[in-house]
């Protein structure tokens, strides 16, 4: 297992992508790193689909660059051969079955593992005879999930995978790409709303918002990185406007702030101020973060930063 | 692991400790690679890798080229050495804490533990 490699499998520079008024993703600097599982947050509509989009080669950008193991992958077909992208709601040809869509696959990806995708297809329970187009939801899901898999593909691309798919078939997912991953590390990038179950197979996480990065960093210092503080208002709000505040809710002479600081500092610190400090899980760090440049926007588009009072 | 305590590199290793501390682990044993405490746990493999190399420098564990991570000799030792310089701050302060603000006086907290002791 390489660890704190620093090299890029993607870069992304100075990106912007625009659909006629609508600006889907502005001047967007980011890369992801080669062998690293990344997870690609943000809410509904914040540029996510784009950016993988035009990472796969599926777009080209109004301006700016975008490198894949150092080349452009738009019109590539060296590189495109290196990318495998799992489209939310992938649509294949009529009359196709599961077996003709994995046969596609493995002519497409020169490292397709078809034993791989065999033993998937037995751990999904899926028909191999049956029309994708008379496929449920999460049947379909589980389709891109085998293909995305025993593609081995050296950047494999996976757009909300997992829609329609129940609890079960979800772990059996995390377990698979875990262990084939372990076996044969790749560049993943996913995108998810699942947060709080995705989070531990995360090394990276690249956060978007109205398409702009919000946040890029390694999953474990963003887990050190915010407190949640508890404890009477007025204690909490003194503590808070030292610090860098960014969400709070309070109930009666009680106050919950979301804190920007380690949590040894937290505990030294809080502590000291007789308040209770718990560590914040990387989804309560990214609705925080998330609810916070939205109030912003709301009340003032030009501010800095928000202060208590306005996201009290 | 659990998604609200934190890193999980530090859960990675203070599970391992524990289990030097309670001699599940023995000491010259080896231990689990991070492969295997990724599967396990459900957690990205490099998170386990940096729990593990956690505990090479703190020389808890130590690395035999090509075969894996193995207990150090006096890992026990030193564990227990650290837990015990840090029981004051981990356990009796807050029992303090609790303590004051019910107003029980600290000779009545020494009692119940005799007490505990002699059940």
């Amino acid at each position: 297992m390489a660890t704190g490699t620093t090299t890029a499998a993607v870069t992304v520079h100075d990106v912007t992508m625009r659909y006629r008024e609508h600006t889907a993703l502005d001047a967007v600097t980011t890369s992801f790193e080669k062998d690293a599982i990344t997870g690609l947050l943000g809410r509904n509509g914040a540029g996510k689909t784009t950016l993988m989009q035009l990472v796969s080669g599926h777009r080209v950008p109004t301006s700016g660059s975008i490198r894949v193991f150092g080349s452009s992958p738009y019109e590539h077909d060296a590189v495109l051969r290196d990318i495998c992208f799992i489209k939310e709601g992938q649509r294949y040809p009529d009359h196709f079955r599961i077996s003709d869509a994995l046969t596609a696959a493995a002519v497409l990806f020169p490292n397709w593992d078809a034993d791989l995708a065999a033993s998937l297809m037995r751990d999904f329970d899926l028909p191999a005879k049956r029309n994708i187009k008379k496929l449920s939801r999460g049947m379909t899901s589980a389709v891109g999930i085998v293909i995305g898999l025993a593609s081995r593909a050296p950047l494999t691309v996976f757009d909300e995978p997992y829609l329609g798919l129940d609890a079960v078939a979800r772990q059996l997912f995390y377990d698979r790409l875990l262990a084939d991953y372990a076996e044969s590390p790749r560049t993943v990038v996913l995108s998810t709303h699942l947060i709080e179950e995705i989070a531990p197979l995360l090394e990276r996480v690249l956060l978007i918002d109205r398409g702009r990065v919000l946040l890029d960093a390694d999953t474990e210092s963003l887990r050190d990185s915010a407190v949640t503080v508890t404890g009477p208002t007025d204690k909490v709000q003194a503590f808070a406007r030292r610090h860098e505040l960014l969400h709070a809710e309070s109930l009666g002479g009680h106050m919950r702030a979301v804190v920007r600081m380690g949590e040894a500092q937290g505990h030294r610190a809080a502590g000291a101020a007789g308040l209770s400090v718990e560590p914040t899980s990387l989804q309560q760090l990214i609705v925080a973060m998330s609810l916070q440049t939205s109030t912003e926007r709301a009340s003032r588009p030009l501010a800095p930063a928000a202060s208590l009072e306005e996201v009290s | 692991m659990n998604e609200d305590a934190g890193p999980i590199f530090r859960q990675v290793a203070a599970e391992i400790e524990n289990a030097i501390v309670d001699g599940s682990l023995a000491e010259e044993a080896q231990a689990p690679s991070s492969n295997e405490l990724a599967a396990f746990h459900r957690i990205n493999p490099a998170t386990a890798a940096k729990g593990l190399n956690e505990l090479v420098s703190d020389g808890v564990l130590y690395k035999r080229r090509g075969v894996g991570m193995f207990v150090a000799t006096g890992a026990r030792e030193q564990l227990l050495k650290r837990r015990r310089s840090e029981f004051a701050d981990q356990y009796v302060r807050p029992l303090m804490t609790e303590a004051q603000k019910l107003g029980i006086p600290a000779r009545d907290i020494a009692a119940m533990i005799d007490e505990w002791e002699g059940q």
